[in-house]
């Protein structure tokens, strides 16, 4: 059983480039890829893995910046472009987001929250993690011009309300990565690695949605990993993972895991190649208990990330449509 | 008072217990059964709160006082002071 740092990269990589490449041409029977760059190691890790598939010229990125997004998403993601020499496009999708209410519905929480909350201040939502019998708790916190800042809990109608606008982001970004895709008769890339696509971290019907994901078998040590054989830029490579979907920077940690995510990769990696919670303790050097928690952790994530996953549930079955060259 | 349980317990059969195979006894726990997940949880305090009229402290969100039908009613005696 590989160790988690022990993953032959060129393998990899070639494995995965001849797997795209079957799945776009023969499986799916589309020219090409598009593949939605954030700047993130993820999406950059799948663009380069799309053009050792396919080529160049046949894969388009789509660079989506809305006014939360950190300068640096658009930065890095041209820089990445560039580097693989592929045709691109940027659109800035806030007066999308604007017109279907996102920003609109999000301050309507925030003002519901904090009562002297103003259009120009920053937020972030948190999450507490549910650990030692603590629930999870879910947080804004706000700060304005002068740099104070407020927090407050969120009632369940608040978060998830909240949620439900904030998720506009993820799904406008997708219904344009489909639009591209029709006009150039490509398939869509979806980005997740295997701690976000296990633990249901992503939207459903956003960046959930996908016709192939090339890299939700990888740890995310892995795509790191992948990202320097590659010899993708340096600047990509230091990049820290954000959500970078709140005006204030968030680690992915602060926002679903409740942990960083390499102690969440390694549990993940334990968990899942039958370690003990006292190993995967000496690895966090951490005691057994926290060890054992971040295991529940993660199966009661998956346990909620059922809806996430679930394909439309048919009342009952059509048998025509299935076995008959449906992809899995 | 009344008895809060009988609210506590339509409360979560209207919600979470869909399945009529169960019967959920008051000392059962809501997280091993899997009748509650994260986000249930936070519509179960927001439910106490306002049916009972008070307010949940950030340190009071633990299973211990909200995991079964019984630890809710006695959570919500204690902050009433019933």
């Amino acid at each position: 059983m590989a160790r988690l740092n022990a993953l032959d990269l060129a393998a990899e990589a070639d494995h995965i480039a001849r797997r795209l490449r079957d799945i776009t041409l023969q499986t799916l029977r589309r020219r090409g890829l598009v593949v939605a760059i954030s700047g993130g190691i993820d999406s950059s890790v799948c663009a380069a893995l799309a053009v050792r598939a396919l080529g160049k010229d046949r894969v388009f990125g789509l660079l989506l910046p809305e006014r939360d997004s950190s300068g640096a998403s658009t930065r890095l993601g041209t820089m990445l472009a560039e580097h693989l020499g592929i045709e691109h496009e940027l659109q800035d999708i806030s007066p999308t987001l604007e017109a279907i209410g996102c920003y609109a519905r999000q301050d309507a929480v925030l003002r519901r929250v904090f009562p002297d909350y103003r259009p120009d201040w920053k937020f972030k939502l948190v999450i507490s993690q549910a650990m030692a019998g603590r629930l999870a708790v879910t947080r804004l916190v706000a700060e304005d011009t002068a740099g104070q800042r407020y927090e407050q809990r969120l009632s369940a109608p608040d978060y998830l309300e909240f949620v439900a606008a904030t998720n506009f982001k993820q799904r406008i970004r997708k219904t344009l990565e489909y639009f591209h895709a029709d006009r150039l008769n490509y398939a869509v890339v979806g980005t997740p690695n295997r701690l976000e696509y296990d633990q249901g971290f992503f939207v459903k019907n956003g960046d959930g949605s996908a016709d192939v994901k090339p890299i939700a078998h990888l740890y995310k040590t892995q795509v790191y990993a992948m990202a320097r054989h590659l010899g993708l830029p340096e600047a990509i490579l230091g990049t820290t993972p954000t959500t970078d979907t709140f005006s204030l920077a968030q680690g992915q940690d602060e926002y679903y895991f409740g942990l960083p995510y390499p102690q969440m990769d390694l549990a993940l990696w334990h968990l899942n190649n039958g370690l003990s919670a006292a190993e995967l303790a000496r690895e966090l050097g951490c005691d057994g208990a926290t060890a054992q928690r971040a295991f529940e952790t993660i199966r009661a994530k998956r346990r909620a990330t059922v809806y996430l996953q679930a394909p439309p549930v048919l009342v009952s079955p059509v048998p025509e449509m299935h076995g008959e060259g449906i992809p899995t | 008072m009344s008895d809060p349980k009988p609210r506590i317990r339509a409360f979560i059969e209207s919600n979470f217990l869909i399945q009529a195979t169960m019967q959920l006894q008051d000392s059962d726990s809501l997280l091993d059964f899997q009748v509650v997940d994260s986000t249930g949880f936070l519509e179960l305090i927001h439910f106490v709160e306002a049916e009972f009229g008070l307010k949940v402290a950030d340190a009071e969100m633990v299973l211990e006082n909200f995991d079964s039908i019984d630890s809710i009613a006695g959570f919500v005696r204690r902050k009433l002071g019933v």
